[in-house]
């Protein structure tokens, strides 16, 4: 008597999305993403300026509600969760933002002892207290590669670069098991952009994270990656592992991965 | 007849605008106030705003009730002797000090120097994407942006009413003692004679109500601003100019409720 084949079932995936439609007014910004990130996945979305990129990452934080879709965290339906487990939910997400998006009232160190304290604290135990908090901060600004001495001064008296690292020190704080980026190597030179490409993906690997990070930068997408999709008004129109984003047999993959003026895509001006 | 009609439809469309931002700023309002009852309440930022509303504005409100005593005295002295009546101007600096002028000027200041600060810092956080960060980073940015700042203005306006109120007679005393020959007994006199609880108190409550308002208009305006440095410009000007017109209009509405006849 042969035994059946056991099948076991296809793992939920980390985040899934399906049909995410958002508009803004009458521009169609999402229009029916459909996307899978598994556990353990860096996923790089790609797509020109204009292409949803941004507003996709915005809507699964909470920071614009789609007008259809689902957004799924673990097989949890982010939209139609209760607000308390929405916020359970997205407690796990860290965030690294274009423009670091660090607050300027406070100083470095306070920046990420607030993601310590904001990301530690729950009903039930209190934060850690400021004091261990900016000690707490000290070490995470050693793990981006920063002195903890930079932690007295004030955002606005870094570099691009030191902001960015700052940035994902308090990204990192709430040792999240989501992170997002946004365009992280935007405004940065080549050298400076691939070494805040090596600490996300160290930060990534360390905490075993799944990730989405968007961006135009195509070696960074390399670095980071090891999923892709592009994104082309509003419609996910490839997906496949980021290796393979500079030959991906798409023509309009292609022509934007090697910045051809010519194909399929063609510049719109806006009227 | 597009002629006749398009005036009617403009004039209804600004009117549905105006009902829309009523709205939506009372919305905001009510949301701001429902964060009050729910922990956590962040008391750094309600005690730096309390400073930064109260303390620092000290001077310029405290300078401001100085001259205007000074001034109604002045003119008082001048219109009254007309009836030979100069004996009223005690009663007239200490009436319209702590009635009008002590809530109302103080407040005007504020609004320009706190509400326009308001706006242009939220305002900024808002086109940086920092009011974004904030909620990823699990907090509320209406608890912890704009409720310590409203329960901070509706406090430290009539502290610093208080101080104008009593800067203002001041005012009025030096300038009909030293210059226009006042006793200063009998100015003292007149003026405790005059003064009344209601007066102060009602003055102190006009001075909550535009304290509210300066640190609404401040917030509502620097939270919604869009597109860059323009935006924050234009919600800089629209939260000054809007506290300010809101304030004539509920200094009018209280007036009416606690003196009208």
């Amino acid at each position: 008597m042969s035994t059946p084949p056991v099948s076991t079932p296809p793992a939920t995936p980390k985040i899934r999305i399906r049909g995410l439609h958002k508009a803004f007014g009458s521009k169609i910004v999402l229009d029916g993403v459909d996307l899978d990130v598994e556990t353990g996945t860096s996923m790089v979305v790609i797509g020109g300026s204009g292409s949803g990129k941004s507003v996709l990452l915005r809507c699964i934080l909470g920071l614009i509600e789609p007008d259809a879709g689902t957004i799924e965290i673990d097989g949890e339906n982010l939209l139609t969760a209760p607000r308390s487990r929405q916020e359970a939910l997205r407690r796990q997400i860290g965030m690294l933002f274009q423009n670091a998006a660090l607050f300027d009232s406070m100083s470095v160190g306070e920046n990420v002892a607030f993601g310590i304290r904001a990301k530690h604290s729950d009903r039930n135990g209190a934060p850690p207290s400021r004091a261990q908090a900016l000690q707490m901060a000290g070490d995470l600004l050693k793990q981006v590669g920063l002195d903890p001495s930079v932690g007295d001064l004030s955002p606005s008296e870094l570099s691009g670069g030191m902001q960015k690292r700052v940035g994902l020190a308090r990204a990192i704080a709430g040792s999240p098991n989501i992170m997002f980026f946004d365009e992280p190597t935007t405004g940065l030179d080549p050298i400076m952009g691939a070494v805040i490409d090596g600490l996300i993906v160290d930060c990534v690997q360390k905490l075993g994270s799944t990730a989405i990070a968007i961006t135009h930068d195509m070696a960074s997408a390399q670095r980071i990656g090891n999923r892709a999709a592009m994104l082309y008004h509003g419609r996910l129109i490839w997906q496949g592992e980021a290796s393979e984003l500079m030959h991906s047999g798409n023509a309009m993959v292609d022509q934007f991965t090697h910045g051809r003026r010519e194909g399929p895509i063609t510049m719109e001006l806006r009227k | 007849m597009n002629a006749v009609l398009d005036p009617i439809a403009t004039l209804g469309r600004a009117a549905l605008g105006l009902i829309r931002q009523a709205g939506a700023l009372a919305l905001f309002a009510l949301e701001a106030l429902s964060h009050l009852v729910r922990p956590p309440f962040y008391w750094r930022i309600f005690f730096s705003s309390l400073i930064e509303t109260g303390f620092f504005s000290l001077p310029v409100v405290a300078l401001t009730a100085l001259f205007s005593g000074a001034v109604i005295a002045l003119q008082s002295y001048v219109g009254f002797g007309q009836y030979h009546v100069q004996s009223a101007i005690a009663g007239i600096v200490v009436l319209a000090v702590t009635r009008e002028l002590g809530p109302v000027l103080a407040g005007l200041m504020v609004a320009g120097r706190v509400g326009a600060a308001m706006s242009a810092q939220i305002g900024t956080m808002r086109v940086t994407d920092q009011i974004d960060a904030l909620t990823t980073l699990s907090t509320n940015p209406m608890k912890y942006l704009v409720t310590p700042r409203l329960l901070a203005g509706t406090l430290a306006l009539p502290c610093l009413v208080l101080v104008a109120d009593i800067l203002g007679v001041m005012g009025g005393f030096t300038v009909s003692v030293a210059k226009l020959g006042f006793s200063p007994s009998t100015y003292i006199t007149a003026t405790l004679n005059s003064l009344k609880t209601m007066d102060v108190v009602v003055g102190l409550v006009k001075a909550a109500v535009f304290g509210f308002l300066i640190a609404l208009l401040g917030c509502y305006n620097g939270y919604n601003s869009r597109g860059g440095a323009e935006g924050v410009g234009a919600a800089t000007t629209a939260a000054v100019v809007g506290a300010s017109i809101l304030l004539l209009l509920f200094d009018y509405l209280l007036t009416d409720l606690f003196f009208s006849q």
